[in-house]
């Protein structure tokens, strides 16, 4: 299709601004044929899109997996919102993601601020404090399970005690009020090494001109990190806060293997209610239900946030 | 921040990011050193280097997980969900980039969707699925479930990594008369090389790593992955926590090396993927 086109390619790159925008959009060759995209397509229905349209269907359904189904309307829905255990588990989800998103980041931007000095260690504690975050999550939860140990002498509570602190010792796990805040200690130990080089690289990214001259200026260190580090490391901001809820909201292998949503209902979330009302009372159509609230929710606010975060980020 | 030159208080700030760092660790220090210790040790819970190196444990938690194993069916999915993701994304990505058509937006932001969608949602009319056409069990069902599932964001980065690229080298080939399969797969993909690093990486530890799904497909059959099979060996041993420790070590240890041997491009990986 192009074997006749005339040699003014060659001189593409220094033709005039309208005639390569003109080359840009028709091109001297056509585009690419739509069949490069369909195999992806084709699987990404299969796998996800499909799937995900059947599981809303059958959020209205009474669907026990086996034999027929009845349409119900919103009934999973009604029941979903007046039961205490499923209304327990949305507060949960929100409470856990709150306590992620919150700690975990500031642990992240404290930890990549620190890393990002002249300090020698910096090289060796990067790689320390990343480390879990390559970890398979059900794995690092069983680690964690025993760091809850009740007993004095072990784990958390060991530390805790080594420093004195023993007044703050828990019935980590068996104390309903304090389990869920366990669950969310461990995520922040595995993930706050990912937040850090996410805001290291965009620490490492800012001009060190524009410190100099504003400590020239007469800047004080706090008002260098309102006034310019802060806005500059905004997308890298965005960019946590979004990961951070998104996989909050999501969590499932921790509260699994560590607590199972116990003691009682107390650290059930979302996700291990659809778990189960699927794989062990075979509640399909309730599971599914519980599943499009969850999909509601992580859609609306990842977008919500990106807007609003995206909205505050400058550029100098 | 702390300007150009080592100061005492960057002494300072080094000796407290130390203590920060220690604290990181004391969990994998509980972790190892319980590996080592036998069951009368354990109970006593104290935080000293034990007494004689109880090997059995490994020994135990080699054999009674079947790792060997799951270390293999790990291998293959992880690899193959790989080579399928590579293959696929980045032809896919090479259209949506270069095509300026209506459908072609439309596919990629079908395709975006898919990176904000809980896969929760699927998770069941999908069992339903693979139940039904009798995949269920297979290493195949793993790797389609992982090349869909991971498509919408491998697409994202190849996507986003082909539209900052030149385009002036595919397509002189296009000139010379070269088709757009030959013009992708000798000039361009080879251009993709950093991308697709990132891709391999992100990937990777992604899958390795998953456990819900592995756990309701392959769960008693003998093609279990490392999660899967830690979960059943702590099921087995439930307060065995010298057995459950050195499983927990077993199964780390293979990814652990890979990170500390590529752990510059790992770092990059996850620090820049995301923003495409």
């Amino acid at each position: 299709m192009s074997t006749t086109a005339p040699p003014r390619e060659v001189a593409g790159a220094a033709a005039a601004a309208g005639t390569a925008r003109r080359r840009r959009r028709s091109g001297p060759v056509g585009a690419p044929a739509i069949w490069f995209a369909v195999p992806a397509m084709a699987i990404y229905a299969f796998i996800v899109l499909y799937p995900s349209l059947a599981g809303a269907f059958y959020a209205f359904t009474d669907w026990t997996g086996i034999g027929s189904f009845k349409w119900v309307g919103l009934e999973n829905f009604k029941s979903l919102f007046s039961d205490e255990q499923s209304l327990g588990a949305l507060r949960n989800t929100i409470l856990l993601t709150v306590f992620i998103v919150i700690v975990q980041n500031a642990v992240g931007l404290a930890l990549a601020i620190g890393v990002h000095t002249r300090i020698k260690s910096r090289y060796v504690l990067r790689t320390i404090f990343f480390a879990p975050a390559v970890l398979s999550s059900i794995v690092i939860a069983f680690l964690w399970k025993y760091m809850f140990n009740p007993q004095p002498d072990a784990g958390i509570n060991a530390l805790l005690g080594f420093f004195g602190l023993d007044f703050l010792q828990q019935n980590w796990l068996g104390d309903p009020s304090v389990a869920l805040w366990a669950i969310g200690l461990t995520v922040v130990w595995q993930f706050a090494g990912y937040s850090m080089v996410i805001f290291l690289a965009a620490l490492q990214g800012i001009p060190k001109e524009l410190e100099e001259a504003a400590a020239i200026d007469g800047a004080g260190r706090y008002a260098r990190f309102r006034h310019i580090v802060l806005p500059l490391i905004a997308p890298a901001m965005t960019i946590n806060l979004t990961l951070s809820t998104i996989g909050g909201l999501k969590l499932f292998d921790q509260v699994f293997a560590i607590t199972g949503g116990g003691p009682g209902y107390s650290t059930e979330t979302l996700s291990t209610l659809i778990y189960k009302q699927a794989f062990v009372f075979g509640q399909y159509g309730y599971s599914t239900a519980v599943a499009l609230v969850l999909a509601i929710l992580v859609s609306a606010l990842a977008l919500v946030q990106m807007r609003y975060l995206q909205s505050r980020e400058v550029t100098y | 921040m702390l300007g150009r030159r080592y100061r005492p208080q960057t002494f300072g700030l080094e000796l407290l990011m130390i203590g920060v760092g220690l604290l990181f660790l004391y969990p994998i220090y509980v972790l190892v050193n319980l590996s080592f210790k036998n069951p009368q040790e354990i109970s006593e819970a104290s935080l000293s280097l034990p007494s004689t190196l109880e090997t059995s444990n490994y020994s135990q938690a080699w054999s009674g997980a079947s790792l060997g194993a799951a270390m293999v069916n790990s291998t293959i999915i992880t690899a193959l969900s790989l080579v399928a993701l590579i293959a696929v994304g980045s032809f896919a990505s090479y259209y949506l980039a270069r095509a300026k058509s209506r459908l072609s937006y439309g596919m990629y932001i079908l395709f975006l969707l898919g990176i904000i969608l809980p896969f929760q949602l699927a998770l069941v009319p999908l069992y339903k699925v693979m139940k039904d056409t009798g995949l269920l069990g297979s290493y195949a069902s793993m790797i389609l479930f992982y090349t869909g599932l991971q498509m919408p964001f491998t697409i994202f980065l190849y996507t986003g990594f082909l539209r900052a690229l030149p385009r002036e080298y595919g397509e002189a080939a296009l000139v010379d008369g070269a088709t757009h399969l030959q013009s992708f797969t000798r000039i361009t993909f080879p251009l993709l090389r950093p991308i697709t690093g990132t891709v391999i990486i992100l990937n990777a530890v992604f899958v390795w790593n998953d456990f819900v799904t592995p756990l309701v497909y392959l769960g008693g059959t003998p093609n279990e992955t490392i999660p899967v099979v830690v979960y059943q060996f702590v099921g087995q041993y439930v307060s065995n926590w010298g057995y459950i420790f050195a499983a927990v070590v077993l199964a780390s240890l293979p990814i652990l090396v890979v990170f500390l041997l590529l752990q510059r491009y790992v770092i990059k990986g996850f620090a820049s993927g995301l923003k495409g």
